[in-house]
């Protein structure tokens, strides 16, 4: 246990110093999750809204495998995502293998079906709630999809960080098709890996505080504003 | 309103695509040579001499070849001749030079229960961590150093794969990681010299085994073939090269201490 506070001090030491390449790292992680987050959102919730609203045949079918793919390996999905950008793939045309922009798609890939799973459940309960409204209303599909988004929209923050949360958190994805590059593709969770394959778990450790003190920032922030937003909504 | 999120994240994406500049080369690399702190020392020299920026990454020589194969690397340095060679043979590869050397070692927990510290055979003393069935940690991962310990256990007449999940453990995993999980474990292991000098949570381990001649570790540097990888950087791929072999470039490897211990031993021929 003696690692632990030497880890603790030494994550303090590093954040008061300041250490360039650690803001570089904790940027490139920011960067790359907040991106890979914006998309699985502007892809997942409509995905999600859908599912919510519409009756077909097979939809069981479809939602089990949506709250299945919440299980995605990341590192499977690393390996596929590195299958199709490797040079010998059908995208490595493209030349983004070990590039952030690799580490977004992957993590979008990863994160998406949560998105999309958690919004529908979130929705279509709003959805019950209103359904007589809005039919009464005559509202159409889009319309719908509109209202419920707006309505659900703080139920729908935790959502994404839900799935903002486990795609700081993962390794096995970015580690395959980032490569973890120094200066060009480490992030928080590569260089915690690292440190460890070191040996030198105290720093590890101490990367692994500093990133869940950034999730817990990010988590704040996001809190921050709901409950300003709900106070001006009541003012 | 949603048209601007996706335009502001899309032009997010494209910010972050900008990575691979003509001036760079990407290394595939076996990790010791990272691990060790090896790279932090060479690479600013390179890069301060022409300007080269020098990416790598760093994973076991088995993968690191199979991701050179796929021409996912300029260059690629790692530590199997053999595969190297086949490497090479196979069109993948320009032309293989050494580079330099260190050793591997067996290290194992201060309780020694096989007694083979101060051996100085490397065949006898997996013999008698075999017959002992003390715990032993193996990459497991087709790594340089994994070929060479399954080499040792060939050569020592010891079928490990009977044993597996036995005293004989296989981790799948980098140096580091096995010489955690040996440590963990109070196991035998094998390791490059370099990871082990820079290696921090080493508990009670010490070297038990050295200096034996099978425990020669030689490194390896090819600039993959820009004929079968068109996306090569080879003037710039060839110019590492040059460089790593030149007179400069072995006295960067040789000027690299830790602990006043030099880890890597040029020997480039030229």
């Amino acid at each position: 246990m003696q690692d632990m506070g030497e880890a603790l001090q030494l994550a303090l030491a590093l954040v008061l110093s300041g250490d360039p390449d650690l803001l570089e790292i904790v940027g490139l992680s920011l960067q790359v999750s907040l991106t890979a987050t914006a998309v699985a959102l502007l892809l997942g919730l409509p995905i999600g809204a859908l599912l919510a609203i519409t009756r077909f045949r097979g939809r069981d079918a479809v939602l089990v495998v949506v709250n299945a793919l919440m299980g995605l390996p990341p590192v499977v999905v690393g390996l596929l995502v590195y299958l199709h950008l490797s040079r010998a793939g059908p995208l490595g045309f493209l030349g983004l293998l070990y590039t952030p922009t690799a580490m977004v798609i992957a993590q979008t890939i990863l994160i998406t079906p949560i998105v999309t799973a958690l919004s529908r459940q979130v929705l279509e309960d709003l959805h019950a709630e209103y359904d007589e409204q809005f039919r009464s209303l005559c509202l159409s599909r889009i319309e719908t999809i509109r209202a419920l988004l707006w309505d659900g929209r703080y139920a729908l923050l935790t959502v994404a960080l839900a799935g903002f949360g486990r795609a700081v958190a993962e390794v096995g994805a970015v580690i395959v098709v980032g490569g973890n590059i120094d200066h060009l593709t480490r992030v928080m969770t590569t260089a915690i890996a690292l440190e460890t394959a070191k040996g030198d778990l105290a720093l590890a450790l101490g990367l692994g505080l500093i990133l869940m003190a950034i999730a817990l920032g990010v988590n704040a922030m996001v809190q921050a504003v709901r409950l300003t937003a709900t106070r001006a909504a009541h003012a | 309103m949603y048209m601007r999120t996706f335009s502001a994240a899309a032009l997010a994406v494209v910010a972050t695509g900008v990575a691979a500049q003509d001036g760079s080369i990407l290394v595939q690399s076996t990790t010791s040579t990272q691990a060790s702190g090896l790279y932090d020392h060479l690479l600013p020299i390179f890069e301060e001499e022409t300007g080269i920026e020098v990416n790598v990454v760093a994973v076991g020589t088995g993968q690191a070849i199979q991701n050179a194969r796929n021409c996912d690397g300029d260059v690629l340095l790692v530590h199997a001749q053999d595969q190297e060679e086949q490497f090479v043979e196979d069109g993948m590869g320009v032309e293989r030079h050494d580079l330099m050397y260190n050793d591997f070692v067996v290290v194992g927990p201060a309780s020694d229960p096989a007694g083979i510290a101060g051996m100085t055979d490397a065949q006898d003393a997996f013999a008698q961590i075999a017959e002992a069935e003390a715990p032993f940690a193996s990459r497991g991962d087709e790594s340089g150093t994994h070929s060479k310990e399954l080499q040792l256990w060939d050569s020592a007449g010891v079928d490990v794969e009977a044993a597996s999940g036995g005293w004989y453990r296989e981790t799948g995993s980098g140096m580091g990681q096995t010489l955690n999980t040996a440590v963990g474990m109070e196991a035998y292991t094998l390791t490059d010299r370099a990871t082990w000098i820079s290696f921090e949570n080493r508990g009670d381990f010490e070297i038990a085994v050295e200096g034996d001649e099978d425990l020669f570790n030689q490194y390896g540097v090819i600039l993959v073939n820009p004929d079968e990888c068109p996306s090569v950087n080879a003037e710039a791929g060839q110019a590492f090269v040059d460089w790593l072999i030149s007179e400069a470039g072995q006295e960067a490897i040789a000027s690299y201490e830790l602990d006043g211990q030099q880890l890597f031993f040029p020997n480039a021929e030229g």
